[in-house]
């Protein structure tokens, strides 16, 4: 390997109990790309992405093979510090999932976990994080009150803000805007278009049209299979595989 | 008969119940309330009992109902707690966890006076405690700890598992998420259990008289853990069935009406702050 990717994922295999769920998956990803996940329900995806920070290490009877590397550093290492990983390799859920806390404890829970105690500090990374999420004159007069209270296309770009806030650099989104109504999710869209600029992201969705706008490279996944990876355009206009091709006119899935 | 006419039957049986139930709870508040609340005096909730002659207090008593509590719930809290939240969120399906889960099964239905023993041969004889405070506040902390270890794991289990994710996610630790995020989420529920504990504590009387004893100390009020210590509810029974003051029957009401009020109130009280909280958590709207 010469050339160094922000995450290089080599002979990943996944197994949940007897369910093969993730064969031999080959992928690179560059920084400061947005790479689409696709492919019909229960092809991996989700199981894909989360194994990129080992949140598949809460479930029981999950074994892993292969290996994954962010920044060059195999993530399933025994010297790996998952707390760490975590830190740097933040995750968006599909449902926005804020904790039944105020604004701005919500944005704070990550720095103050990792030791940041003064207030002045938190202030500012409250103020800059929401403000990066476009959130910020939204909810500015409005910290205290319980984050439960935001509607959902806000609940989610402050659950995107609350990770921003602990300075990851590679973003995880798993379906990020399948709750949310269309000017939520073209918010939420045009956000990742100016994250991209500092952040690596990978998006799963199952929008032909979301990735199609939002993503810089697409990876077709088909029952566990890694179908093919190309360039967005190259996937939507001419890709390589038979297979590809169906999902994405609509012949299955 | 038609399907109409039974549900019309039902109604009214369901009504009645209702009714009944009402009718019940206010006869039994109307008796104890009205024939305990002329006894209640400042003197009476202050004072010291009297041995032989009347006009004695239940101060002692109702001191040491509360001292027993806080010190039971002292050492119940955080054992109960610690086990419900492994129970929650720790333990995978294994013996250990298994064992756990029967322990506080078995522990939930043993009949609170083989508690009173089992307290008496352990901490009154086994470790020479005699009649004391503390040989009762530990009892009580056991005949409390499945309900305090049941509460904790399903006030937890109830937490949505997103806030859990969404913690580790996060870059923090099990522990960060547990103290920063479960607990606080679970506590309303868990307060609420242990107001249901204290209540019940508080009226607890059965293992009481084995471990906590019939008398009082001779000061008041007296911290000494170590000191013989009968509460309000075991006094109770002490002045109706064996004392030799001749307004037995008298503070035997005015008891029972202050008990009554007492965990009344101690419920209301503790409500609130859940209440508070549980709104701040929600939005408070
Ligand atoms: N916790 C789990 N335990 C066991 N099997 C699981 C678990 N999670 C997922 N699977 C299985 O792994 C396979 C891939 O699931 P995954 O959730 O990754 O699919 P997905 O592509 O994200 O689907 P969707 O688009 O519906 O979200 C499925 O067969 C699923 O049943
Ligand atoms: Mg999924």
């Amino acid at each position: 390997m010469t050339e160094r990717h922000k995450i290089n994922v080599s002979k990943l295999n996944l197994f949940y109990g007897d369910n093969h769920a993730l064969h031999d998956i080959e992928m690179t990803i560059e920084s400061n790309t947005i790479a689409a996940l696709i492919g019909p329900s229960g092809c991996g995806k989700s199981t894909f992405l989360r194994t990129l920070n080992r949140m598949n290490d809460l479930i029981d009877g999950v074994r892993i093979t292969g290996s994954v590397a962010v920044d060059g550093q195999n993530v399933y290492g025994p010297e790996t510090d998952i707390v760490s990983l975590r830190k740097r390799v933040g995750m968006v859920f599909q449902r926005p999932n804020p904790f039944p806390m105020s604004i701005y404890d919500n944005i704070a829970y990550g720095p103050r976990i990792h030791g940041t105690k003064k207030k002045a500090v938190l202030d500012e990374i409250v103020e800059r994080s929401l403000r990066q999420a476009a959130l910020w004159d939204e909810v500015k007069d409005r910290l205290n009150k319980s984050a439960l209270g935001l509607s959902g296309g806000q609940q989610q770009r402050l659950c995107i803000a609350r990770l921003l806030a602990v300075e990851p650099d590679v973003l995880l989104m798993d379906e990020p805007t399948s709750a949310l109504d269309p000017i939520s999710t073209l918010k939420v869209e045009e956000l990742t278009q100016t994250l991209k600029e500092r952040y690596t992201i990978i998006i799963v969705t199952h929008n032909m049209q979301q990735a199609a706008r939002i993503s810089d490279v697409t990876s077709f996944f088909l029952n566990g299979y890694l179908v093919e990876t190309d360039k967005t355009d190259k996937i939507f206009t001419n890709p390589n595989d038979q297979r590809t091709e169906d999902y994405i006119t609509g012949r299955f899935g | 008969m038609t399907s109409k006419q039974i549900d019309r039957i039902a109604t009214a049986v369901l009504w009645l119940a209702g009714i009944l139930i009402i009718a019940l709870l206010g006869w039994f508040l109307i008796r104890i309330l009205g024939d305990g609340l002329p006894q209640l005096s400042w003197k009476f909730i202050t004072s010291k009992p009297q041995e032989i002659s009347a006009g004695g207090g239940v101060g002692p008593q109702l001191f040491n109902s509360f001292y027993i509590l806080f010190l039971s719930l002292l050492l119940s809290l955080p054992i109960g707690m610690g086990a419900g939240i492994y129970l929650a969120v720790y333990a995978k399906k294994n013996g250990f966890t298994d064992l756990i889960r029967i322990s506080v099964e078995a522990l939930s239905s043993v009949p609170s006076i083989v508690f009173g023993l089992f307290g008496y041969l352990l901490f009154a004889n086994l470790f020479g405690w005699k009649f004391s405070i503390l040989g009762g506040a530990c009892t009580l902390a056991l005949l409390n700890l499945p309900v305090l270890v049941r509460v904790t794991e399903e006030g937890i289990r109830a937490v949505p598992a997103s806030y859990w994710e969404a913690s580790l996610a996060l870059g923090s630790t099990k522990w960060q998420a547990i103290r920063k995020v479960l607990v606080p989420a679970a506590l309303p529920t868990i307060i609420t259990g242990i107001t249901l504990t204290s209540g019940r504590a508080l009226g607890e009387s059965a293992i009481l008289i084995y471990t906590a004893g019939l008398s009082v100390s001779r000061m008041f009020p007296d911290f000494n853990p170590m000191k013989i210590g009968e509460t309000l509810s075991v006094h109770l029974w002490y002045v109706q069935s064996e004392a030799l003051v001749p307004d037995a029957k008298q503070i035997a009401q005015g008891s029972a009406a202050l008990l009554l009020i007492v965990v009344l109130v101690f419920n209301l009280l503790i409500g609130i702050p859940s209440r508070i909280l549980q709104k701040r958590l929600t939005g408070g709207k």
